[in-house]
């Protein structure tokens, strides 16, 4: 689904070989500063790389138009933005950014059931704990059904247990909906425990998984 | 009513009394403030009396020319404040899109105002256009340079929403969408609030002028309310030209948030 060949970004990523396949779960494991954010930036084209190139489903990134691929391709950033107003209103804001449809309370509810957020819907989601804005954050992106989900540490700010449970539920998700999922994450155990493939990276390359060695 | 105090030089001068008091306070409470104090009265009185005298030639020979070119000066001047007031270094793109939008919005406004309200003859009447021009100039730059500051500000601050909101596949028009309203709403709103002091609070100096000057302080009222109608809508139309355009400089053509062009003065 994505491959990527020479890719460099500034001093933090230098990428000679990497395939990501369709329909699996690719966890990126590697230490803070490693290039894993930028890495998943740069699938979203939040930011465009300085030489290389990378090939989306067999099209040039460069020749996708940026909004429509972020529609397809939607990424959570591992401090998820919190906007103004209620449950509700960050649970559509997605789609409203998107231009999908709204969908029925019934619906929102289902999600919020998925990522364990126990919470009256008209509540002002500023007042949510930093765990429950994560979860939110992540309700809102499912809510999306893209084709590709790039979450950077979704569970960072969850207690094992809830960690374990809620990615559990977005693998399901995936895997029944024929998604891709590519996760940056920090837990050794979630990455053996639930990713079809692991890509290491090490000080902005690739030290293991994803096709091909750099070193 | 018409019997209008003509200042001579004697009287005028007694006013400087005051810059003297100041002067005496600095001194004492050791605040050394005297230089700017001293160049900022003597550039004030030059600059008016060099102004004053402007004046008298430019309505004794009334030309369509000379009123443009002071009006060109006017809006220089005007835009050059906004680029300097301005505590972030601006990029050349957002540079000419604040200098186009004042210079369309303030003509608009004012041509309107001297054409369809006022209706002056000939067109370029100097003793309307050049005061009038001041005042919607003046007001519309005060306004433009909050606007840019707010939005500038607002971009770095607001840079997480902004970006998450992209990768949520929103167009940057839409992910800039609340700080842009920002700008624009802080950029007039103190247009709006000197509307409701108005008369109460203060009056305006168009007016003060105008009753000094031995008008019925009726007329000067009508004046005084077409010509903050005229300001408002002169500032409005600025601020709205400059914030839908603005913003896009903030977004390459990939619809990437670039910041980097923006950078603290020194």
């Amino acid at each position: 689904m994505f491959k990527l060949k020479d890719v460099k970004y500034k001093d933090i990523l230098d990428i000679k070989n990497l395939k990501i396949s369709k329909n699996k779960i690719t966890c990126i494991v590697g230490e803070s500063g490693s290039g894993k954010t930028t890495l998943l930036s740069l699938l979203n084209k939040l930011i465009s790389s300085d030489s290389g190139e990378i090939i989306y489903n067999d099209k040039p990134l460069m020749s996708i138009d940026s909004i429509e691929l972020r529609r397809e391709v939607v990424m959570l950033p591992q401090i998820p933005a919190i906007f103004e107003g209620s449950i509700k209103d960050n649970l559509l804001i997605g789609l409203k950014f998107s231009q999908k449809p709204f969908v029925s309370d019934d619906k929102l509810s289902k999600v919020l059931d998925a990522v364990k957020l126990d919470k009256d819907m008209n509540e002002a989601a500023e007042k949510l704990s930093v765990g429950e804005k994560q979860r939110l954050a992540l309700g809102r992106i499912m809510l999306l059904e893209p084709e590709v989900y790039l979450l950077d540490e979704p569970s960072s700010s969850l207690d094992e247990e809830t960690e374990e449970m809620i990615i559990k539920k977005l693998v399901e998700h995936t895997k029944v909906n024929n998604k891709s999922l590519i996760m940056v994450t920090h837990s050794k155990k979630i990455a053996e425990n639930f990713a079809d493939n692991i890509v290491e990276v090490r000080e902005g390359k690739i030290f293991s998984g994803g096709g091909a060695r750099d070193e | 009513m018409n019997n209008i105090v003509n200042l001579n030089i004697l009287q005028l001068a007694s006013a400087y009394i005051f810059v003297l008091i100041v002067l005496l306070i600095v001194k004492v409470r050791g605040i050394s403030r005297e230089k700017e104090i001293i160049i900022s009265t003597i550039r004030m009185t030059l600059q008016l009396v060099l102004t004053g005298y402007i004046l008298v030639y430019v309505f004794d020979n009334i030309n369509p020319l000379v009123t443009i070119l002071i009006i060109a000066i006017m809006e220089i001047f005007a835009i050059n404040n906004i680029y300097k007031r301005t505590k972030k270094k601006l990029s050349q793109k957002i540079k000419k899109i604040i200098a186009a939008s004042m210079i369309l919005g303030t003509l608009a406004s004012l041509l309107y105002f001297l054409l369809v309200v006022i209706r002056i003859s000939p067109w370029y009447n100097p003793r309307y256009f050049i005061p009038i021009a001041g005042m919607i100039i003046g007001n519309s730059m005060t306004g433009i340079s909050l606007g840019v500051t707010r939005l500038v500000d607002g971009m770095y601050d607001q840079k997480h929403i902004i970006e998450s909101a992209l990768m949520l596949g929103a167009a940057p028009k839409m992910a800039s969408k609340k700080v842009v309203d920002n700008a624009f709403d802080s950029a007039i709103l103190p247009t709006i609030n000197s509307m409701v002091g108005m008369g109460i609070v203060f009056l305006p100096g168009m007016m003060t002028g105008q009753i000094l000057s031995g008008i019925s302080p009726i007329a000067a009222i009508e004046y005084q309310i077409a010509i903050m109608l005229g300001i408002l809508g002169s500032v409005s139309l600025t601020i709205i030209l400059f914030v839908q355009l603005g913003y896009k400089t903030f977004f390459n053509e990939e619809s990437q948030l670039i910041l980097k062009e923006y950078q603290l003065k020194r």
